[in-house]
């Protein structure tokens, strides 16, 4: 285990109290608390290094772009990406999928063709393939899980006997926790002649990533949820495919010559970033990706593990909890999503706050997976580097607390 | 672990006659020759419910409902639709106005013997993220019978 009383000092947010108690923050999964060191390179970069980049003559100018390209190359090493070039900045995994679904997408998917995802993908990696499909004529595919939360991998070799164009997965639940074998999907996609899309959302900020090492075409990443400020993420892909792809959004930066109807466009990366970009964003996450670094993905890893077995024991010891998701130890991170008898999730999730406990309850965008649990809502509780054991006995007595409120009585 | 008694206001959100409510939720159903039906959900936490009326002249003669969600939301929806029961469209808009009051910290609503068991939901308005919850049959309704 990490020694979280030495990290947790690193985050100035995690000392506050809420409602009379210690903060114990269990949502990590929508986003993380930022170490000082985060704030500072934010704070920094306007002290001392902001101007517009890419177009400044001036020296200022120059350090801003050397400060956002240097992040470009921080970001790229941490996931092992195809080079540089291959890294786009978008405000995270949302857009990095629609600059996938609305470039590469709509120039080679055609009425008539199909593209694959799972039912366990988060809407971000489901509603831009929805409406790629609509407008291309085109065949959405959904592949099912099996009953411990893991991609149904016979439905999946079933799904690509069509030879799909695009096949989409996460390789990390947001909602179970499960990891799933990306590089065994990837390459049965791509013996079926499909480019492979992975929503990295959940898995960058936790697993050591080597995208490289997937062999998937593209991969979406959110800098909030591992450290790195809001706003901030990437679309890494190879970048033979980034260059044969047409533009997604259209304005500055990302032109070479501009005639009255027509332009010619720059170079990748900044063929897809319009506009001004997130400056601070990109060196906010590389702070971010520094922090992470220091420690070591894999320890952090070890820990959610640990912390997620803790979870899962305690909270199946209480009667009437259900936790959803694979119960290996290897295939899955640090996400418990429950239910409590019938008690609502969002009855939960009011009642753990007053214990200063914060923890998700809802669909968490992945409506067509709650159908096939039928459930209409979980509770979730996500963990992070800086949550310690502490914090799960914390939640098993909250839930001890609600069933007494409630009344539950086990059936 | 923690052995401290509920928060008071936790308790006073969920008292019995929620939970009541909850668990044996009152004119839960279909019904049959409604003249009025609407279908809400809140996307944010996807409560759900299909509120249905039988109005005759401007009388609510009956409403029945179908619903998932939380304690708050549902019960909110078993008690509406019991106090709607012969009321008048103006009468069920004036509810919805005290309600709406009482969700607002109003304490003259939370008074208001004419919310009936509703009252019973005036903790709510500590909560103010489940206050949605509370409303969301209450927005039903007035959506049901908007001219």
């Amino acid at each position: 285990m990490l020694d979280v009383a030495r990290l947790r000092a690193d985050f100035p947010l995690l000392a506050q109290r809420e409602n009379g108690h210690p903060l114990v923050y269990l949502d990590n999964a929508a986003t993380t608390q930022k170490p000082q060191a985060v704030l500072d390179a934010i704070a920094e970069y306007y002290r001392t290094t902001n101007a517009n980049v890419h177009r400044g003559a001036y020296d200022l100018a120059i350090r801003a772009t050397e400060a956002y390209e240097a992040a470009r190359a921080k970001l790229a090493a941490f996931v092992n990406a195809w080079a540089p070039e291959g890294v786009v900045f978008t405000r995270g995994t949302t857009e990095a999928i629609n600059l996938v679904a609305g470039s590469y997408g709509r120039a080679n998917v055609k009425a008539g063709d199909s593209v694959v995802v799972t039912a366990m993908d988060h809407h971000s990696n489901l509603v831009p393939w929805q409406i790629l499909c609509q407008e291309k004529g085109a065949t959405l595919r959904m592949v099912e899980i099996t009953e411990d939360g893991r991609i149904d991998l016979s439905d999946f070799s079933r799904a690509l006997e069509r030879r799909p164009k695009i096949v989409a997965f996460p390789y990390v639940s947001n909602a179970l926790g499960t990891v799933n074998p990306a590089a065994q999907l990837t390459a049965l996609a791509h013996a079926a002649g499909a480019v492979v899309v992975v929503d990295g959302a959940q898995s960058t900020p936790h697993l050591k990533v080597d995208v490289r090492g997937l062999d998937c075409d593209f991969y979406a990443l959110s800098g909030h949820k591992m450290l790195g400020p809001m706003g901030s993420g990437a679309l890494v892909a190879k970048p033979e495919l980034l260059e044969a792809m047409p533009p997604y959004h259209g304005g500055g930066e990302m032109i070479s010559r501009v005639w009255d109807d027509h332009s010619t466009y720059n170079k990748i990366p900044h063929k897809f970033e319009a506009g001004t970009p997130n400056v601070e964003g990109a060196v906010g996450l590389a702070a971010a990706i520094g922090y992470l670094e220091r420690i070591g993905r894999e320890r952090i890893a070890e820990h959610e593990q640990a912390l997620a077995a803790a979870a899962i024991d305690k909270l199946t010891q209480i009667e009437g909890v259900t936790v959803y998701g694979p119960r290996g130890k290897s295939d899955r991170a640090g996400v418990v999503s429950f239910t409590y008898g019938d008690i609502h999730p969002h009855d939960i999730a009011t009642i753990l706050d007053q214990d200063g406990i914060c923890i998700r309850a809802g669909h968490h965008c992945t409506q067509p997976l709650m159908r096939r649990l039928n459930v209409t809502a979980t509770a979730r509780a996500s963990f992070y580097l800086y949550n310690g054991l502490n914090e799960v006995d914390a939640l098993a007595g909250a839930l001890v607390k609600a069933g007494a409120l409630f009344g539950y009585v086990p059936a | 672990m923690d052995t401290s008694p509920p928060d008071p206001q936790l308790s006073a959100l969920y008292q019995e006659l929620i939970l009541d409510h909850y668990r044996r939720p009152r004119n839960k159903g279909t019904l049959e020759h409604a003249t009025h039906t609407v279908s809400l959900n809140n996307p944010l936490c996807g409560d759900e419910i299909d509120l249905q009326l039988r109005v005759d002249g401007d009388v609510i003669k009956e409403a029945r409902f179908i619903g998932r969600g939380c304690s708050i939301s549902q019960a909110a929806a078993s008690m509406m639709t019991q106090l709607l029961k012969d009321k008048s469209i103006p009468q069920a808009l004036a509810l919805a106005d005290r309600m709406s009051a009482m969700m607002q910290g109003d304490d003259g609503a939370a008074r208001d013997k004419t919310l009936g068991e509703l009252r019973a939901l005036a903790g709510v308005s500590k909560f103010p993220v489940r206050i949605k919850c509370a409303l969301l049959p209450w927005n039903a309704l007035t959506d049901a019978v908007k001219p």
